[in-house]
C-alpha cells in the first residue's frame, strides 16, 4: 500500500502576525516557519495505518522554494519514508496545488491521499476537495477517525459536520483531510530527525509538470483585523443597562 | 553565520513543540513543587532528547554540543531555568561522564536507563567543606572484598532529592586530587540518605539536596574510569557543564529583554511609552549587546569544543563573562518594570532571581578567572614569589 500526504510551510501561527503598511502580504521578517499542524495530523494518521501492519509506503510531498524542503524533511523525520518536492517559487493558489498534486498523483498511484484538511496561513479549505475533483475519485474530508477495511480496499470515515459526527465509507482511490482530533501527532525523535538525513526528496521543477500555474484567486489586499476598542467601566447596574439600550443597542 | 543546521533546525521545532505542550503550562506548577515530576524525564526520554550526546549504543544519538546547545536553549524557553538546570544536571552532567569512561556494565546499568528517562542521575561532587577546591573532598571509598564503603556529606546536589542514582566523586586514594574516584552510587543503596530539599532562593524547579552517606555499600564495579583517576573525568565534565551554564545564562538573558522590551512598548509615563524615553532604549541596546557578546562568545567555546581543540580557557572566559553579564543585564531589564519587577506575578522577578546561581554552579566566577589567568601566563613566574 502507498499513501501520499502532503506536508506545508506555513508561518508559525502562534506568533504575531504584522501586516505590511501597502497591503501586499505580511511582514515575513524574522518570521517562523513550521509544518501546517493539520498537515502534521495527516502525516501521523499516515504513520500509523502504516505501522498497525501491512507493510505501507508513506509518501511526503511539499510545493514551494528550496526552504519548503525543510517541512518535507520533518514528515520524514517523523517516519514518512520518502519526499517529493515540487520546486515552486512563485504563490499557488488551492487550484494550482490541486493540479500540482493531480500529476505527482499520476506518477505516484497511491491507494488514497491524506492531507491537512486547511493550511493555517490562508485558511483555503479546497485543495483536497479540487484534488478529489480533479482526479474524479471519492473525498471525506475533515476526518476525525479513519478505518480501513481488512483489505484495505476503503475506509470508514468518520467525518466531523456541524452538530454531530457522520460516518461515510469511501473506496479508494480516495483524498482523506484531517482534521483536528483524529490525532495527536507525535513529536519527531531525535533519531528519527538523524534517519531523516539520509531519506530520499526528490527535486521535480513544477515547469516539468506541464500545470497552469497562473493563480485563478486574484490576492486584492490584505489589512489587519480592526483593533479592539478600550472598554468603559461602568458605575452601577442601571447605566450598564441605560447603556446596553442605547449605545450598543443590544437590549 | 549560524553554527546551527537543518537537523538542528529540525530539532529545534520538535522540542519546542514539546516544552509548548507539555513543559510551558506546568513550569509554574513545578516551581511551587520544588521539583520536576519525573513523568517529565519519561516525555522527553521517549522522543530521544536525553540521549542528544550519550552512545548510540546505549539509546543515545551520539550527536555533538551544537545539539545539546539547542535541548539547553529551547528549554529554556519555557521561562523556568530551574527546567534546564534540573534536566541537563540528569542527562549531561551526571550521565555524560558514565558514558564516557564507564565500563559496558555501568552504561547498560545507568546510562540506556538516564537515556530514556527511567532512572534520573545527579553529579555529586561538592560537600559542606570543599567546593571550588575538588582536591579537598573528604567523602571516603574503602574497599571491602567486591565493594566500596562510602562515608561522607555531599551538598547543593541539584536532583539530589529525585535522583536514582548519583555519579559520586569520593576519596579512594591519598589527600588531594591524585586520591580521588568517580563512583556511581544508586540511591537505593544501603546506607545512601537524602536530606530534605535545600530551600533555594531561586531555580524553583529544579530541586537541590544534601546526600549523605553510612557505611554505603556500592559494588567496586560501578566505578568509573580507573581508580584515582575521578579528579581527570570530574575536570573534562566541567567543560561541558561550563557551557551549558553559559548556554542557559545566554538565553535567559533574551527572555529577559524581550520581556522588557514588550513592557517598555506597553507601558506609558508621563504621556509616553516607556520606550519612548531615549534612557531606556540606551539601556536595553547596551543589554542586548552583553547579550550577543556573550553569545558570541560561548559559541567561539562550542565551536572550540566540538573540534576538539583545546578550549579550557575560552570555555571560562564564556562562563564568567555570560554568568556576570546575566546579573547585570537581569537588573537593567527588570528594572524598567517599576514596583512588578518585584511582584511574583511577573516573570522578569523569578529569571532575576534564577540568574544568581550562575557566577557559582560548575565552578565560580573567582574560579574562572583563576584558570583564565593559568592559561595565559599571568603567574608569578617560578621564584619570583
Ligand atoms: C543552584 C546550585 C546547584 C548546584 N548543583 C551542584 C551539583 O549538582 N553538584 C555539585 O557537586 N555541586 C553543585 N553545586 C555546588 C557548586 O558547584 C559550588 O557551590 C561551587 O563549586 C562553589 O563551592 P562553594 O559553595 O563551596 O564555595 P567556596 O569554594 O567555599 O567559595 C567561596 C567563595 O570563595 C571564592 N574562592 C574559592 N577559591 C578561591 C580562590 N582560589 N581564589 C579566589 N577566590 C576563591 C569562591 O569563588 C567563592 O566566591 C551547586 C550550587 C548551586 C548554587
Amino acid at each position: 500500500m502507498k499513501i501520499l500526504v502532503t506536508s506545508k510551510r506555513v508561518t508559525d501561527p502562534d506568533m504575531k502576525i504584522k501586516v505590511k503598511a501597502d497591503g501586499t502580504g505580511i511582514v515575513t521578517d524574522g518570521m517562523n516557519y513550521k509544518v501546517n499542524p493539520f498537515d502534521e495530523i495527516a502525516i501521523e494518521e499516515a504513520l500509523r495505518i502504516k505501522e498497525k501492519g501491512g507493510g505501507a509506503e508513506v509518501v511526503v510531498v511539499g510545493i514551494g522554494g528550496k526552504d519548503a524542503a525543510l517541512e518535507i524533511r520533518s514528515g520524514l523525520a517523523m517516519g514518512a519514508d520518502r519526499g517529493i518536492h515540487v520546486l515552486c517559487e512563485q504563490a499557488v493558489d488551492s487550484s494550482v496545488v490541486a493540479q500540482i498534486l493531480a500529476k505527482v498523483y499520476e506518477t505516484e498511484k497511491p491507494d488514497f491521499v491524506i492531507m491537512g484538511k486547511q493550511a493555517v496561513d490562508d485558511d483555503s479549505n479546497q485543495a483536497a476537495q479540487m484534488l478529489a475533483g480533479a482526479l474524479g475519485v471519492p473525498q471525506a474530508c475533515f476526518a476525525s477517525k479513519v478505518e480501513l477495511a481488512g483489505d484495505a480496499k476503503s475506509a470508514r470515515v468518520t467525518r466531523e459536520v456541524d452538530g454531530g459526527l457522520e460516518t461515510i465509507e469511501v473506496t479508494f482511490p480516495a483524498v482523506l483531510t484531517a482534521d483536528l482530533r483524529l490525532n495527536e501527532p507525535r513529536y519527531a525523535s531525535l533519531p528519527g530527525i538523524m534517519k531523516a538525513k539520509k531519506k530520499k526528496i526528490d527535486e521535480i521543477p513544477v515547469a516539468s509538470l506541464g500545470v497552469d500555474t497562473n493563480p485563478r484567486v486574484k490576492f486584492v489586499k490584505m489589512t489587519e483585523p480592526p483593533t479592539r476598542k478600550a472598554g468603559v467601566k461602568v458605575a452601577d447596574v442601571p447605566t450598564l443597562v441605560q447603556k446596553l439600550k442605547e449605545e450598543a443597542k443590544v437590549i | 553565520m549560524t553554527p546551527f543546521l537543518q537537523e538542528h533546525e529540525m530539532f529545534r521545532r520538535s522540542l519546542r513543540e514539546l516544552v509548548g505542550r507539555e513543559i510551558a503550562p506546568h513550569a509554574l506548577e513545578w516551581e511551587a513543587a520544588g521539583a520536576l515530576p519525573r513523568e517529565l524525564f519519561r516525555k522527553l526520554g521517549e522522543p530521544g532528547f536525553l540521549g542528544v550526546r550519550l552512545s548510540e549504543a546505549h539509546g543515545g544519538s551520539g550527536l555533538d554540543f551544537w545539539s545539546t546547545a539547542v535541548l539547553v536553549q529551547e528549554l529554556v524557553r519555557c521561562g523556568s531555568i530551574g527546567v534546564a538546570v534540573s534536566v541537563l544536571a540528569h542527562a549531561e552532567f551526571a550521565t555524560k561522564v558514565i558514558d564516557r569512561a564507564g565500563t559496558d556494565e555501568l552504561k547498560e546499568l545507568f546510562v540506556g536507563p538516564a537515556a530514556a528517562g527511567e532512572r534520573i542521575g545527579a553529579l555529586a561532587v561538592t560537600e559542606p567543606d570543599a567546593g571550588s577546591d575538588v582536591g579537598a573532598i573528604r567523602t571516603r571509598a574503602v574497599r571491602d572484598g567486591g565493594d566500596y564503603v562510602v562515608n561522607g556529606t555531599k551538598t547543593f546536589i541539584t536532583n539530589g532529592s529525585i535522583a536514582d542514582f548519583a555519579t559520586t566523586a569520593v576519596r579512594t586514594g591519598g589527600p588531594g586530587h591524585r586520591g580521588i574516584s568517580l563512583v556511581v552510587i544508586p540511591t537505593d543503596a544501603p546506607g545512601f540518605r537524602k536530606s530534605q530539599r535545600l530551600r533555594k532562593i531561586g531555580c524553583h524547579a529544579s530541586d537541590t539536596a544534601e546526600l549523605s552517606f553510612e557505611d554505603c555499600r556500592v559494588p567496586a564495579r560501578y566505578l568509573v574510569g580507573p581508580e584515582h583517576g575521578g579528579f581527570k573525568l570530574i575536570m573534562q565534565g566541567f567543560e561541558g557543564e561550563r557551557l551549558v551554564l553559559a548556554l542557559i545564562c545566554c538565553q535567559q538573558m533574551r527572555l529577559m529583554w524581550e520581556e522588557a522590551r514588550r513592557y517598555g512598548h506597553e507601558r506609558k509615563a508621563f504621556g509616553q511609552p516607556l520606550l519612548g524615553f531615549q534612557v531606556w532604549r540606551h539601556r536595553l541596546a547596551d543589554a542586548l549587546t552583553s547579550i550577543e557578546a556573550a553569545e558570541a562568545l560561548t559559541y567561539r567555546a562550542i565551536d572550540l569544543y566540538v573540534r576538539g581543540e583545546p578550549c579550557n580557557q575560552e570555555i571560562s572566559m564564556a562562563k564568567l563573562f555570560a554568568a556576570e553579564a546575566s546579573v547585570g543585564v537581569a537588573h537593567g531589564c527588570a528594572q524598567i518594570f517599576g514596583g512588578n519587577r518585584y511582584m511574583e506575578e511577573y516573570a522578569i522577578g523569578r529569571l532575576q532571581r534564577d540568574s544568581l546561581a550562575f557566577s557559582v554552579g560548575a565552578g565560580t566566577s573567582e574560579v574562572m578567572r583563576e584558570i583564565i589567568a593559568r592559561t595565559s601566563g599571568l603567574e608569578p613566574r617560578e621564584g619570583a614569589r
